[in-house]
Parts: structure tokens; C-alpha cells; sequence
């Protein structure tokens, strides 16, 4: 069976202690957060294991890649402890379990991996993917399962994420552009610290959506709008590669407005926090968020994450914020939307 | 043509007759699990005076009539049992009457939900009545007949609870008004403050007499609809949910299913609440009041509220909802049919067990889909099983399975909803033996003869 790599040392001697004390939903200061991690480390309960909600922001502030949010993870199922009613988590494992039911495109070298995610199947069309579409997979077969750490449950990834591996393997291919954060978490991140092989080269859409870019820049017309950026909780496995969304931004004109919550500071879209914690976290952090990007000035609401966006954009466009997907955004800025 | 076609069709005209072979054929079954069995004669009357003739013409020669709306029960009490004539309602399809500050409406006997709903939403927008979820062509008076629920029965009770008014042809071929109507051109109670006749029809399936006219109750129709999802995997929690729900007094409908496909439901029991709002705020409002209500489900992780993605909300929205058409295909061959007793909804963990101990034992596809009546005073539980109309096993194995769903929902308190011929023979021996005497000598004294629809709530 696959251990987390967890270095408690590195731990011991953090000078700073961010992946608590930077947390946005739980106070503590720098004492607290060692002793408490340092408990975490050494399988000892912790208020922490109660009152992490999944937003995944300490796998971020963690300049050391120690992983404490798989920690805290392997941690609360160890002991039992859940993060969502038992009834949800049960929905999603279902949801992911491989029914034979997968669509694969024409599979060359290189191929865009769509996970379980359909939206997808609507949203990547256009020159953007000219030089790799038809070239895709679709389905449970292809989900990495990295969802499942919202859910205190590091075996079921464990168990399948090995398979969807192979799966890709078996398909003889190079290179995976995920279009999904969690699908490039799993394999940039999650798998590493797991010591799970990964045979091919994962690419995250961000740079792929760059690189395509700033080779069709003859017909890119800026969009000179202004825009706020919902960043998604799986961006946090993969952090060296949110620097694409402002360089993305100023490829095609527009404006990536300040915001207060951005960057390490971005608010999760609520949607775990709803179906985990109830009414009234996700109501706050979302209240929050959006109340923030019309405070900003932003016209729209860029998403990076198709289900960010189904949770959020009836809610922005009440605000008069129009909601739109990065790949929308980037086939405006070449005149096809 | 025989004497009785031609007298038939100088009642309504010869295009509005048949005997004809290809007719009999399909008014000798109803979608459900029931025998065929034809009629003699199909005719659709246009007006009550023709209803009226036909039932004396009937009466003078004793040939069974059966009324029919659009045959949807799905429990054979369309079915000719007798042969005799089908009195297909459908001609008489007209809305006579809103009164949009009363809030009800008067509807021609033949008239469909979904033509009400239509010119509803078209004439007074602010105006509703309870859909119910069957095909829009099924018809009111036969829905009230059964005792139907629609979309706002948590509400407001049973479709039947908001007639305010009938026009009934007796069998013996008067035309008789029940409620206010009865002594006052308006028609805003069927009953109160008289005494009640409409429960010498309600129920009947036919069998006391034929509604020509219906009044029912409207009731607002807010700008805002929305829907959230309530899920738990303990069966045993479902009756104090729904307790915790009701309380709130901000739901529109509440319904319940649990099936094992698609996988997103396997599991796990779906407590679907329906909101209402004029406005982003009154629907937010009650939002947060029925997710507080459910907060300590949520604390102690026996339940959640799942993501209902906007691509699946107008699914849930339409109404009548197509759900159930999708689920009769599962198994290819179009075939579905349920059991759905009213019953207390503290039985809903024992009819959910029951449910899949059946569905085992047959081996069978199923469904549990419950509606939530009258705040939780009860609720209709849905043991439905779908099959392949050409799979003659299958089909009994089906059959067995509801066969004894019957026996069980007696033993467990519940009340049989639009029974077959067989549950209403099990219902009357049963029943007290005193309210058998008095449904027995309501209608020997109004179908002294026997021909209303015989073979159903045969008390004799």
C-alpha cells in the first residue's frame, strides 16, 4: 500500500508554521499551529482534524512540500473522523467508480485528459485545441479521484488512482494536458507524495492555453475587460502554475482587477463547504468572495473549474457579474465567441 | 351497426361512436400490469345532456359504463371488466370558469392537467393548481376520482381535498350539483357548510356516477421556483427529517426516491424539497430556514444537502415531472407499474426495506419514490418496479412482487391508493364491518342496477 511521505523534522524546525497559520478558517498563531501539527504528525488528536474544512490552502503555504493537508487527511481517516455526512461522501465514491462507460477520442501521443468532468466535452472546441483535439479521454476510467481528499478519504484514491494510471498508460500515451487542477494535482502532486509512478508527462491546461496563445497572437484582439478570478481549492496541489491565470490575462487584454481575495488569500466557491458544513459557511465565504470581486470593479467572473462555476454563477450574475469559463474567455480574445 | 351504436350515435353523432375492432383493442387496456379485457362500445360524449342520455340508454338496457379520462392510473379501473361502454370524457375538455380573486376554476369533466396548466400560465400567471406528476393529458375529474397529489399536496392534502365543487351524472341519469354550486351560482366549496356529498363520488372510481364538471382550488403562483436535495443513508432518519422539513412551513412539495441507478443515487435516500419566492430574497429566506432545520442532520454527518448542478434543475422543475418516463425504459420495453399506499410516514424505513427485499426476491429493477401529504399527516410510498413489456416473466415476477406489496401495506396500516379490482376486494374485507354496510347501501341505492363501472368497490 502507498504511505504519504511526511517529513515530521521539517515540521519541528518550520520557522514559520504557515500551513496553520495562514488558514483562513481557523485562528492560530505560530505556537498553536506547530503544537498542533506536530500532534497531527505524530497520530495525536488535534482540534484541527475537527475543524479543517478541505480548502486545501495549507498544501499551498507549505513552502517546504511537506504535504500537511494529505496529512490531515490520512490522519482523520485513520481515526474516523469525516469531513462530509456519510451519505454525501458515499454519493461521490459512487460517482467515480468505473462503469465502462469512458469515451476516448483519437488518441495520439499527446491527449487532453477531460477526467470525469462533461463540461468539457462542450467548452474545448476551437483552434485553441486544433493541434491536439480530436485527441481526448473522457470518463470514470480517467478521473483521477483526488476529490476524495475533501472527504477524508486517502484509500479509495489509493486504490484507484494506480488503475487510472494504468489506464492512461495502457493508451501509450506521452503527454496528459489536464484540464482539471485536481487531475494535474494527482499527478504533479498527490501521486509524487504518495510514491505512485506516473509514466507520462502531465501538462496543466494553464500552460497549454499560454503556449496555444501566444502562438495564435496575430489574432488576438484584448478583450480590455475587467476581471476577477475564482480561484478553485485543486489549484492549491499544483501553486507554481496560478502565475498563468495574470500571464494569460495580459495576452489578451484584460484586467485581472486587485482583489482582497486572491492569490493565497482566494476564497474556496462554497460548494463543499454546502454540501459538508451547511448553510451557514458556504453562505458567509461566498457572500464574501462576491461581494468582494463588485467591490473590485469586475465585469466578470473567470473560472477555472467547472463546478466553481456551477455553484457560483447564478450567484454573480444576481450581482450583474457575468460568469465565464478561461477557455470562453481565451476563444473571445481570438474572435470565436 | 348494432341497435346500441345506432342509439349511441344518435347521441353524440357516428364519428364520436365505435365498435370497431381496432378501438375495442385499445380501450380494452391501460398501461399497467392488468389484463385486457374489451369493451363493447367506445363513445365520447361532448356535452353532460349526452352523458345523461347515455346513462339512461345504459340503465334502460343494463350494459355496464365506464368512465375514462386518459386512462393513466396504470391499475386496470379503466378496464371494462364487464365489457359494456367506454365513456371516453376527453370531448368534454372546456375551462368554464376562473375566478382569479376566489382563486378557483370550473373544468369540463374531460379536461387535462396540462391543458389547465397552460391556460393558467398564459390567462392568470398568478394563478396554480396542483400538477400532478403523471403525463400532462391526464385528466382533472379523473385525478380528483382517484384521489391524485400533485405539486402542491405537502400543502394542501390530496388533489381531492381541493375540489370545491362537482357536477355528476347519477346513474340513474340526473344531473346533480354537490356544494355550494348546488344552491348558488358560485362554486367555492364542495361541501362546508353543507353537509359533504362529495365523498359519494370521490373515491368511486366511477362507480356512483360520472363527473361532468369539476371546480378546484387555485393558489398562488410565485415568480420563483427552486429545488435542493436533501440526502441521508439512514432509511430510519427519513420520518424525523421530514418532521424537521414540514415544521418549517416553507416548502412547496416534498418528495422522496431511493433507486441503485445511476450510480450518483445508489445508496442513499434523495429528500427532493421544492421552494417557492416572489423574490431572490423570500426564496433565499426560506432557503436558509430549511437548511437550519436540517443543520444538526448535517452536524452529526447523517445527512447533507448534495450539489444539484444547474443542468439538472430543470429536470427536477418541470412539471409534471418526466422522471418517471425515463425510469419505466430502464429495462427496455416500456414497463412500469407501482404500488403506492398512503400510509404514515414514520413506515417509510419499513417500506423502503420491504421495497428491496422484493426487489431481490424477484429479481427486478426498482424504485422508491414517496410524496409527502398534508405537512406529514401521511404519504403515498411508490414500490415501483419496471419491465420489459416483452418478457412475459419478468412481468409476472412483477406482478407477484406488487402482489405482495398489497398484502404487506395492509398489514402495516397503509391504505391502498386507486387499487386494483383485487386490493379493493382485500380493502372491503378488511374494512369495518359497518362502513362496508354503509358504502354498500350508498351504492345499491344509487346504481341499483350494477352498471357504474362494475367490478370496481363491488361491496355485494
Amino acid at each position: 500500500m502507498y504511505t504519504l511521505k511526511f517529513d515530521a523534522n521539517l515540521c519541528k524546525i518550520c520557522p514559520t508554521c504557515d500551513c496553520l497559520v495562514l488558514c483562513q478558517y481557523m485562528d492560530l498563531d505560530i505556537d498553536k499551529a506547530k503544537e498542533e501539527i506536530m500532534k497531527i504528525s505524530e497520530g495525536e488528536d488535534s482540534f484541527v482534524l475537527q475543524d479543517c474544512v478541505t480548502c486545501y490552502g495549507c498544501e499551498e503555504y507549505c513552502k517546504r512540500g511537506n504535504h500537511p493537508f494529505y496529512l490531515i487527511t490520512e490522519r482523520r481517516q485513520q481515526k474516523g473522523i469525516l469531513t462530509s455526512p456519510r451519505a454525501i461522501t458515499k454519493q461521490w465514491i459512487n460517482i467515480g467508480e468505473p462503469r465502462g462507460k469512458y469515451r476516448l477520442g483519437e488518441i495520439k501521443e499527446k491527449i487532453l485528459s477531460f477526467g470525469f468532468m462533461p463540461e468539457f466535452l462542450q467548452l474545448v472546441k476551437g483552434r485553441l485545441f486544433d493541434d491536439v483535439m480530436p485527441s481526448y479521454v473522457f470518463g470514470q476510467e480517467f478521473f483521477c479521484n483526488v476529490v476524495y481528499i475533501h472527504f477524508a478519504n486517502t484509500s479509495i484514491i489509493k486504490e484507484r488512482l494506480p488503475m487510472v494510471i494504468d489506464n492512461f498508460k495502457k493508451l501509450g500515451v506521452q503527454e496528459v494536458v489536464c484540464m482539471h487542477d485536481e487531475c494535474f494535482g494527482s499527478f504533479a502532486s498527490l501521486a509524487p507524495a504518495y510514491g505512485i509512478e506516473v509514466p507520462f508527462k502531465s501538462i496543466h491546461y494553464f500552460e497549454y492555453l499560454y503556449n496555444r496563445l501566444e502562438r495564435l497572437g496575430d489574432e488576438i484582439r484584448p478583450l480590455n475587460i475587467k476581471v476577477a478570478y475564482q480561484r478553485p481549492c485543486s489549484s492549491r496541489l499544483s501553486p507554481d502554475k496560478h502565475h498563468f491565470v495574470a500571464d494569460i490575462m495580459k495576452l489578451i487584454g484584460v484586467d485581472l482587477v486587485e482583489r482582497r481575495y486572491q492569490g493565497e488569500n482566494a476564497l474556496c466557491c462554497g460548494g463543499i463547504f454546502g454540501m459538508a458544513f451547511g448553510y451557514e459557511l458556504a453562505n458567509d465565504v461566498q457572500k464574501r468572495n462576491i461581494d468582494d470581486m463588485v467591490d473590485s470593479g469586475a465585469e466578470y467572473c473567470v473560472f477555472n473549474c467547472p463546478a466553481c462555476q456551477s455553484t457560483l454563477a447564478a450567484k454573480v450574475t444576481k450581482k450583474g457579474i457575468k460568469p465565464i469559463h478561461i477557455i470562453d474567455l481565451c476563444r473571445m480574445a481570438i474572435g470565436e465567441k | 351497426m348494432s341497435d346500441i351504436t345506432l342509439s349511441l350515435a344518435k347521441i353524440v353523432g357516428e364519428n364520436y361512436v365505435s365498435s370497431g375492432e381496432e378501438e375495442l383493442y385499445f380501450y380494452a387496456r391501460d398501461p399497467g400490469l392488468m389484463p385486457a379485457h374489451k369493451p363493447d362500445y367506445v363513445i365520447m360524449p361532448k356535452t353532460a345532456e349526452e352523458v345523461q342520455k347515455i346513462v339512461r340508454l345504459a340503465g334502460k338496457e343494463k350494459i355496464p359504463l365506464v368512465p375514462m379520462g386518459a386512462g393513466m392510473a396504470l391499475t386496470g379501473l379503466i378496464i371494462p371488466l364487464k365489457g359494456g361502454i367506454i365513456v371516453d370524457m376527453k370531448r368534454m375538455n372546456k375551462i368554464l370558469e376562473v375566478n382569479e380573486k376566489a382563486r378557483y376554476v370550473i373544468v369540463e369533466g374531460g379536461t387535462s392537467h396540462g391543458l389547465l396548466k397552460s391556460y393558467l400560465e398564459k390567462n392568470y400567471p398568478r394563478l396554480r393548481h396542483s400538477i400532478p406528476d403523471s403525463p400532462a393529458t391526464a385528466t382533472i375529474a379523473a385525478n380528483v376520482m382517484i384521489h391524485g397529489q400533485g405539486r402542491l399536496t405537502q400543502q394542501y392534502g390530496f388533489n381531492s381535498d381541493m375540489v370545491t365543487g362537482l357536477e355528476v351524472v347519477l346513474p340513474s341519469g340526473e344531473i346533480c350539483k354537490i356544494g355550494s354550486c348546488s344552491i348558488s351560482p358560485d362554486w367555492f366549496s364542495k361541501g362546508a357548510p353543507l353537509p359533504d356529498l362529495s365523498g359519494l363520488f370521490l373515491g368511486w372510481f366511477g362507480s356512483t356516477g360520472i363527473i361532468t364538471k369539476v371546480a378546484l382550488k387555485l393558489y398562488p403562483r410565485k415568480r420563483m421556483r427552486d429545488v435542493e436535495i436533501f440526502i441521508t443513508d439512514r432509511e430510519d432518519l427519513i420520518p424525523d427529517i421530514i418532521y424537521e422539513i414540514t415544521h418549517t412551513e416553507m416548502v412547496e412539495d416534498i418528495n422522496i426516491f431511493a433507486q441503485p441507478l445511476p450510480m450518483i443515487f445508489k445508496d442513499n435516500h434523495h429528500i427532493t424539497i421544492f421552494l417557492t419566492g416572489d423574490t431572490d430574497e423570500e426564496l433565499e429566506f426560506k432557503r436558509k430556514m430549511i437548511w437550519d432545520a436540517l443543520d444538526g442532520f448535517i452536524k452529526s454527518k447523517d445527512g447533507g444537502f448534495m450539489s444539484v448542478p444547474p443542468v439538472m434543475k430543470p429536470t427536477l422543475l418541470d412539471m409534471p415531472q418526466k422522471s418517471v418516463c425515463r425510469f419505466a425504459d430502464v429495462k427496455k420495453g416500456g414497463g412500469f407499474e407501482y404500488s403506492g399506499p398512503i400510509i404514515l410516514v414514520e413506515k417509510y424505513p419499513e417500506c423502503s426495506r420491504k421495497l428491496m427485499e422484493l426487489a431481490s426476491k424477484y429479481d427486478l429493477a426498482y424504485s422508491a419514490m414517496a410524496r409527502i401529504i398534508g405537512r406529514g399527516h401521511c404519504m403515498m410510498f411508490g414500490f415501483s418496479f419496471t419491465f420489459n413489456r416483452a418478457d412475459p416473466d419478468m412481468m409476472e415476477r412483477v406482478r407477484k412482487a406488487l402482489h405482495e406489496v398489497s398484502e404487506y401495506a395492509l398489514s402495516a396500516g397503509g391504505v391502498f391508493w386507486k387499487p386494483t379490482v383485487d386490493e379493493q376486494r382485500m380493502a372491503i374485507e378488511r374494512m369495518d364491518p359497518n362502513t362496508r354496510n354503509l358504502m354498500k347501501m350508498i351504492k345499491n341505492n344509487l346504481d341499483p342496477n350494477g352498471i357504474m363501472n362494475p367490478g370496481n368497490w363491488e361491496v355485494n
